[in-house]
């Protein structure tokens, strides 16, 4: 299960494919995105350029936003660190750090299921969003509208309206 | 989607033999490479690529303008219905 809205979200630190590594509380934004994906599945594709547009676009306002893959990549070679940062760099690069969970120990304590799943947190790290970043993965014209009305809510002191949507997306491969 | 595309092509949806995979081994075994497969008469609606691998993963298809998606093209899998009713 999530955890839930309103909760401080558990902190990690993983690596990034950029060769450093992140610690969610050594930042202090005003928001921040946390999104689980991957390389290989054709939900969290079909939105990653939604995911990256927002990424540019709230990061002016002071926006973190961080791209989690989680996937056991002894089962999905696409989705090993290498195969992640060679996305990254045949991509041109993003906008955001793409972090590796090898031991998928964050996507247990954050309670993730899917990719894509989205979770939006404000400056004290607490869930004010949570689920897909718009309605249609087949629609790009939706420009990930639910991510973003979350975004501007939790920038001007609001709660998202809606708070929580249902995650669409292919699910976590667990090791077993 | 499939239901509607077999009855616009006069076929009975009641055909769709549904088969589960959900092991590796039975992945491996029916030689499947993800989810949603489609085989019409046995034929895969898009074969995939030569040595793609097997596995209990999503699977990506290429829309006719290009885009990912982890359905086929509608139009795509009218054609194979399609040529499946012809044959």
């Amino acid at each position: 299960m999530s955890i839930a809205l309103g909760e401080r979200a558990p902190d990690f630190e993983l690596p990034t494919t950029g060769g450093d590594r992140h610690r969610l509380a050594s930042e202090n934004p005003p928001a921040t995105v946390v999104y689980w994906t991957c390389n290989h599945c054709p939900y969290a594709i079909a939105w990653h350029d939604r995911m990256l547009d927002v990424a540019r676009d709230y990061a002016n306002r002071g926006v973190r936003t961080l791209a989690i893959n989680s996937n056991d990549p002894d089962k999905y070679a696409a989705d090993s660190f290498e195969g992640m940062a060679e996305r990254v760099e045949s991509d041109g690069g993003w906008p955001h750090p793409y972090l590796h969970d090898a031991t998928q120990e964050v996507a247990s304590m954050w309670g993730a299921e899917r990719t894509p799943q989205v979770y939006v947190l404000d400056s004290d790290l607490r869930l004010r969003y949570l689920g897909a970043p718009d309605a249609d993965y087949d629609d790009p014209s939706q420009g990930a509208a639910w991510l973003r009305g979350a975004l501007d809510a939790v920038l001007d002191g609001r709660e998202p309206e809606p708070a929580e949507t249902e995650a669409v997306g292919c699910t976590i491969k667990w090791r077993r | 989607m499939l239901r509607e595309a077999m009855a616009a092509q006069g076929v009975d949806p009641s055909a769709i033999e549904v088969r589960e995979i959900d092991t590796e081994e039975s992945a491996q075994r029916e030689e499947f490479v993800g989810s949603p497969t489609i085989r019409v008469n046995g034929r895969d609606l898009q074969p995939p690529v030569e040595g793609e691998p097997t596995g209990l993963a999503c699977r990506i298809y290429r829309r006719r303008d290009g885009r990912v998606s982890p359905l086929p093209d509608p139009d795509d899998l009218r054609d194979a219905l399609r040529a499946a009713v012809v044959r």
